[in-house]
């Protein structure tokens, strides 16, 4: 099991360099330090400013070796940049001087207190919807459960954001329609409409899956056999499928679950959350390169986190996985 | 900017092209097969037709009379252009203190430039064709190669190419978009290049395990074996084979574009100021229902579109794929 996870964690290592590769290509190379002290600075901004704006980032560096006498070689964008990634030192912000890292440990917890308790309910609803539809697969309630599901994926977050606030704030006026505080239970009303559209949001593609790979079980040869056997209807579904079933199911829960940590782009932002998916849309309003750049990053790192725990779940179901 | 004829001529010969080839196509069975399950489908056949027709009506706002004026234009040149915001089929302005007589009936109303509603909406179709169009005539065929060289040559192509798309989709994708939208510029082009940046690994994926399986089929050996190219049996052999999965993910790819576009312009680095776009019309009609008295008809209006082109999208894809694969 150990050498297993040593050499799946070895295996990142390229990915996780060929991140940074690309990062430091768009940020640096396709975009240059210059362009981005304009855009920020403004364009009447005089040369002196646009310098100590640049030295004050280590912005005026040699891009990838250093050659000027007297330095270290390794001293250049590219490597600063590579070790800032790896030591999480993610530099300050290119809009107001603040560090980065300080931002975004700051937007984690309001984060999670949407992603997670839309996370739980989102799954739990979607698990009970999807073995219900199974459970009635093919009849005619089943067919319109698919297509209501369908037609639920089928509208764009931002809609749901817009008309959800619009029927929150004027049919029950007891949800905030904007706003957060971190006081004890007045927490609680600003949260639920956003997890609440976020549950809705996400409940369409999801008992979709859920409901494709449940039915995909239940037409193993084991299941007839259990049927044949004389299990009951619910047994089957409730033993079986479902234990069967969340082994798949593992791929694509434990993979988003680092994400949650990442907030949501649109839900955060209409409801003035300030959470990380708030900071990303105030980077992209003020141009704000370095925390763009960290964003990325951290959420590659994420990426691969959950592939690892899906590995983990994976092998620590399945033994084969571990010998392979 | 090249003239207004070759853009015309260019449109054009597209949508012939894309006619052309689905005829083609129909030709070899399975895809006959295939048609005519789907032709049993009612629903299947209803999404295709609204599919087509919003489809159509973007290409007629990309045929352009002159700088101005598109062939969508010059269908709605009678539509006169009122003073401000009016309800749907009123005949007055939409204000409670001195409503002015409209001109003319507006089946959707008009926005707060006047300007008719539903000549508004039905021109964001062509954003949306040129988005999903273009994002797909760069990232089907790239995937779709990359994905079966991978298959065909393993080895070390399928490591160099399972490298590159592992890095790539470890970034999480709206990220990625952000970052390359941001760093490359905003517009049209830009924006259908990010698009196909991330939109490929899906694809490319799914061909790559597609061709995997058919490799170990004997008719591949039959074809190395009487001595063919790697390149006739890619293209004459393994192609024809993978491109009904091309068909599915580019209809279902579409609808993820046309709802990619409308997030990104959310989040303010979507389609430039000026295009007539879905997403862009209800970020900037959100602000219309906190009025009083409220302003809906815009808002629903695109997001009505936007849903009517993306269900039917969805729906279209799952009739093909069950159309393709019966037993699914």
């Amino acid at each position: 099991m150990l050498t297993y996870l040593i050499r799946r964690l070895l295996s990142m290592i390229p990915i996780l360099l060929g991140v940074m590769v690309i990062t430091f290509l768009l940020f640096y190379q396709i975009n240059r330090p210059e362009t981005m002290a304009r855009q920020i600075l403004g364009p009447k901004a005089d040369q002196r400013t646009v310098e100590t704006w640049l030295a004050h980032r280590g912005y005026d560096k040699p891009i990838y070796l250093n050659t000027r006498p007297g330095e270290p070689l390794l001293d250049s964008q590219f490597f600063n940049t590579l070790k800032g990634f790896l030591t999480f030192d993610l530099g300050i912000s290119d809009y107001n001087d603040e560090p980065v890292a300080k931002m975004i440990r700051r937007g984690i917890l309001p984060s999670l207190l949407i992603t997670l308790p839309a996370f739980i309910v989102g799954f739990s609803l979607s698990l009970l919807l999807s073995l219900f539809q199974v459970f009635i697969r093919d009849s005619l309630l089943d067919r319109w459960g698919t297509a209501i599901f369908v037609a639920l994926m089928s509208i764009p977050v931002i809609v749901y954001v817009i008309f959800g606030q619009w029927i929150a704030a004027n049919l029950f006026a007891w949800f905030p329609a904007f706003g957060f505080n971190f006081e004890g239970l007045s927490t609680a009303r600003f949260l639920a409409l956003p997890v609440l559209i976020m549950v809705l949001s996400g409940l369409g593609s999801e008992v979709r899956l859920y409901r494709a790979i449940f039915i995909e079980e239940i037409r193993a040869d084991y299941i007839r056999t259990a049927q044949a056997k004389g299990v009951s209807h619910a047994r089957v579904l409730l033993v079986h499928v479902l234990k069967n079933g969340l082994i798949a199911l593992i791929t694509v829960v434990v993979a988003s679950l680092p994400f949650l940590i990442m907030g949501s782009l649109v839900v955060e932002s209409f409801f003035g959350i300030p959470g990380l998916g708030n900071l990303m849309m105030n980077a992209i309003n003020t141009s704000d390169f370095s925390l763009i750049r960290a964003n990325v990053y951290i959420g590659s790192l994420l990426f691969l986190f959950g592939l690892m725990l899906t590995d983990l779940c994976y092998a620590a179901a399945d033994p084969r996985i571990r010998l392979q | 900017m090249p003239p207004l004829w070759l853009q015309n001529v260019l449109f054009l010969a597209g949508a012939v092209v894309l006619v052309w080839l689905l005829r083609r196509v129909l030709r070899s069975e399975r895809y006959r097969r295939a048609f005519i399950r789907l032709r049993r489908d009612p629903l299947g056949i209803v999404c295709a037709a609204v599919v087509a027709l919003f489809l159509l009506i973007g290409l007629s706002d990309c045929l352009r009379l002159s700088r101005q004026e598109s062939l969508l234009d010059y269908a709605f040149r009678h539509v006169p252009v009122e003073e401000s915001y009016s309800a749907p089929l009123a005949r007055t302005t939409y204000d409670e203190f001195d409503p002015k007589p409209l001109k003319g009936r507006h089946l959707l109303g008009t926005d707060l430039l006047g300007k008719d509603v539903l000549h508004q909406t039905l021109k964001g179709c062509r954003t949306a064709l040129i988005i999903g169009g273009l994002t797909s005539l760069i990232y089907l065929p790239v995937g779709a190669l990359l994905g079966i060289f991978a298959g065909y040559f393993r080895g070390k192509t399928d490591d160099a190419i399972q490298y590159l798309y592992s890095t790539l989709h470890s970034i999480p994708n709206i990220l990625l978009l952000i970052a390359l939208l941001m760093t490359l510029g905003r517009g049209l082009s830009n924006m259908a290049l990010a698009l196909s940046i991330t939109a490929w690994i899906t694809l490319c994926r799914l061909i790559r395990g597609e061709t995997l399986r058919q490799t170990t089929r004997p008719y591949v050996e039959a074809a190395r074996t009487l001595g063919q190219s790697h390149w006739k049996i890619i293209t004459r052999h393994l192609l024809p084979n993978v491109m009904h999965l091309l068909l599915i993910n580019a209809v279902l790819g579409f609808s993820g574009l046309v709802m990619t576009e409308a997030i990104l312009s959310y989040l303010g680095v979507g389609a430039p100021v000026g295009t007539a776009s879905w997403g862009a019309m209800i970020v900037s009609a959100r602000t219309e229902l906190s009025r009083d008295p409220v302003v809906w008809w815009n808002l629903v209006a695109a997001s009505g579109a936007l849903f009517l082109f993306i269900l039917a999208l969805n729906l279209l894809g799952d009739a093909l794929r069950k159309a393709f694969d019966p037993r699914a």
